[in-house]
Parts: C-alpha cells; sequence; structure tokens
C-alpha cells in the first residue's frame, strides 16, 4: 500500500462536527429552510424578496447550517428549522422500507451528516430520524463493503454514484486495502514506488507547461 | 449572504483530494479579512448604540454578525491549517529540496514554516538511536535486500555511491546500486525499481 503522507483532518462523528475538517466545514454549508422568530434589524438586504431595511418576524427564508446552528437558541425566540424533505415522514417511510434503492448522492450529498446535525434541532421527530439514520446506514452497508472489496481494477462509477459522501469515504479505504492486498499477493509489496504525490506534480506540471 | 469568499477558499484545497499544493490565494484571503473586518465594524457601531439607547432588539443581528465573524474565522484557521499539512506531507514525499513549482505556490511564511519544520524533523532524527541517528524517511517498505537493481528514467547526471565509484544515470541504464542510495529517487520517479 502506498502509504499516505498527506492527512487530512476527519469530519466529525456523529452529532460533533471537527472545527478543522474541510469536509464539516462544506457540510454545515448546506441551506436550511427556517423561520425567523424575531425581527433582525438592518439585515433586510440579506434577503433579497422585499427592499424593507430589517428582516421581519415570521419570514420564512434559507439559511446555511452554521448561521442556523449559531443563532438557534432552545426557547425558540431567535428561530425554528424546518426539517428538510429527506428527513420528514414521508421519505423515511422509503427509506426504512428498502434503503439500498435510494439515490443518497441526490438527496444531499451530505445525508448522514446533516441528517446528523438536523438532532441540534430540538425537533419532537428526532428519535425517529436518528433511528432512520441509523438504520439506513445498517441495510446499506452491507451491499458497499461487498462491492468495494470485491471491484478490483474495473469502472466503480456505476457503484459510487448512489452513495453519500460517508460512504464514498467507506469505499474509497475498502479499495485502497483491496489494492494494497492485491498488491500484496503478486509480490509487489517489496517493490519501491514513486510517491502517487510526486507523480501528480509532473502529471499537472506537463498538463499547465508552455502553450 | 456573508462568509462565501472564505467556502470558495476551502472548495479550491477540498478539489485537491491527492494532497497537492495549490497557489496560495492571497486575494482570497484579504477579501476574507476585509469581509471580517466591515462585519466588526457595524456590531461596534450597533453594540454602542444598544447599551447607550437601551436598544435591546439590535441583540440578534449583533449575534449574526457575530457567527458570521466565527465563520470567516473558521474557514481561514482550517485552509492555512491544511495547507500545513500538505507541506507536511511535501518533505515526506518529496525529501527537504521541493522543486521550484511546488515552492512558487507558498506564501513567505509558509516557507519559513517548511525550514523550520525541515530543521524540527532533522533534529528529531538525528537524537535517535543513542546520539547516532536514524533516517525516518528511509525504508517505507520493508526492504528485501541490500543491493537492488533500478532502471533510470530520464537523465540525472552523476552519482556518487559510497566506494567513491561515480554513476551516470542515463535514460533507459540499468544499475545494480545499494538500496539506501537509491530510495529518495525511486520515490521521486527518477529511478525504477526493477523486480525480476
Amino acid at each position: 500500500m502506498d502509504t499516505q503522507s498527506y492527512l487530512p483532518v476527519e469530519p466529525g462523528v456523529g452529532m460533533e462536527e471537527n472545527f478543522l475538517s474541510l469536509d464539516d466545514i462544506l457540510l454545515s454549508h448546506e441551506r436550511l429552510p427556517i423561520r425567523t422568530e424575531c425581527r433582525f434589524p438592518r439585515l433586510g438586504y440579506l434577503e433579497r424578496s422585499t427592499d424593507a431595511q430589517d428582516i421581519p418576524e415570521g419570514t420564512k427564508m434559507e439559511l446555511p447550517l452554521w448561521l442556523s446552528k449559531g443563532l438557534y437558541e432552545k426557547k425558540r425566540r431567535v428561530l425554528s428549522v424546518e426539517l428538510p424533505k429527506v428527513y420528514r415522514e414521508g421519505w423515511r417511510t422509503v427509506f426504512n422500507a428498502d434503503p439500498n434503492v435510494v439515490d443518497l448522492h441526490k438527496m444531499g450529498p451530505y445525508y448522514y451528516g446533516l441528517g446528523s446535525q438536523m438532532l441540534h434541532f430540538d425537533s419532537p421527530e428526532n428519535p425517529e430520524i436518528a433511528q432512520t439514520l441509523l438504520q439506513t446506514f445498517v441495510g446499506r452497508f452491507r451491499r458497499n463493503m461487498d462491492s468495494s472489496q470485491n471491484a478490483y481494477n474495473e469502472d466503480t462509477s456505476a457503484l459510487v454514484e448512489r452513495l453519500d459522501c460517508l460512504e464514498k469515504a467507506l469505499f474509497a479505504s475498502g479499495q485502497s486495502g483491496l489494492n494494497g492486498f492485491q498488491s500484496w499477493e503478486k509480490g509487489r509489496a517489496s517493490q519501491l514506488t514513486a510517491s502517487s504525490l510526486v507523480l501528480n506534480y509532473r502529471k499537472r506540471k506537463m498538463a499547465d507547461g508552455p502553450p | 449572504m456573508f462568509c462565501e469568499k472564505a467556502v470558495e477558499l476551502i472548495r479550491e484545497l477540498h478539489r485537491m483530494t491527492d494532497g497537492q499544493l495549490p497557489a496560495f490565494n492571497e486575494d482570497g484571503l484579504r477579501q476574507v479579512l476585509q469581509e471580517m473586518e466591515a462585519l466588526y465594524e457595524q456590531n461596534q457601531a450597533d453594540v454602542n448604540e444598544a447599551k447607550a439607547e437601551g436598544r435591546a432588539e439590535l441583540i440578534p443581528s449583533i449575534k449574526l454578525r457575530h457567527c458570521c465573524l466565527l465563520r470567516n474565522q473558521r474557514c481561514l484557521t482550517a485552509y492555512l491549517y491544511d495547507r500545513l499539512l500538505r507541506m507536511r506531507a511535501l518533505r515526506w514525499e518529496y525529501g527537504s529540496v521541493l522543486p521550484a513549482n511546488v515552492r512558487f505556490h507558498m506564501c513567505a511564511e509558509e516557507v519559513q514554516w517548511f525550514s523550520q519544520y525541515k530543521k524540527s524533523l532533522a533534529s528529531f532524527m538525528r537524537s535517535l538511536g543513542g546520539g547516532e541517528g536514524l533516517d525516518l524517511t528511509q525504508d517505507m517498505k520493508p526492504p528485501k535486500s541490500l543491493y537492488i537493481e533500478v532502471r533510470c528514467l530520464k537523465d540525472h547526471g552523476e552519482f556518487e555511491i559510497d566506494d567513491g565509484t561515480v554513476i551516470l544515470l542515463k535514460k533507459n541504464s540499468q544499475h545494480f546500486l545499494p538500496r539506501w542510495k537509491c530510495e529518495q529517487l525511486i520515490r521521486q520517479g527518477v529511478l525504477e525499481h526493477v523486480v525480476s
């Protein structure tokens, strides 16, 4: 196995985010439908549908997750967050019926991540949401693990395109383990190889070389 | 919406999944810092007004701007930290001398950090093995033999081995050389390890 020297900060587990993780920052950029429960003076320009100077109470708009989390207070004096469609009753029944059929990449590439973050907003449906997230993961895991451990030297785009980001990362690490094992079997494990980082730099240098 | 530029910086890094270091986006960084300054000044003005005239209804807006400031701070810190991780990987993959095209992508402070890291690593490696030193960047895969067969992938000029003999590394020439001398060049893609 090619030893990895670049070890980025991993995304957080469950309801926690890792401050420095690039994945968590992109995840928390996703937008949520919210309703303001108080007035926001002098910020009217953020809400483009009106020309008002302030954002009045009761406005329905979309805010990114990071802002919703930052402003949310338990007593609901500031804003209330609506559940995105994928985590509501309707879709939850679909997931509970057969998790393997769903295209999780289309349902928002961060299905598990965003779902875990939604639990911060004290919805009465939290236990059901948490349960569905877990069951969906468990239901899909077997097929994902199987395909990542058996697809050797082939085009995996059809297998990967319906996975969400967490599943894609697991798939990639499964593939890396498989490739390592196969090269060991062929006796290539002791062969010194050029670093993949160096090779990629060279490819890029050639790509943007002299016109 | 605020903090879009900051997220753009993050996306720039996130796109390079293999650990390559893109050019230092000085412009982007400056824009984010300017946005932070504007938010801070607006908040200062609002806080003073809220305290002086007792206008508590300004507080939600102050809070919102504060969240934006924290978000920008998070994005910038993560951007700089991830770049450090990539530079650290470069030391282990490339060795202590970086090619010019990589060095151009680093800002002055990052070049300084890199040379400090090299020094720390070197003094750590020297302190191992009871003062004798141990090169941790060697033998990344368990060695099977002292000497290995290598083929040259491109012209690299003359190469001196421990007993004084000079070998000319010309493209496609094959040599039987000590493993510890070649490892660095193989990792850099100059030589190729031939396994029979």
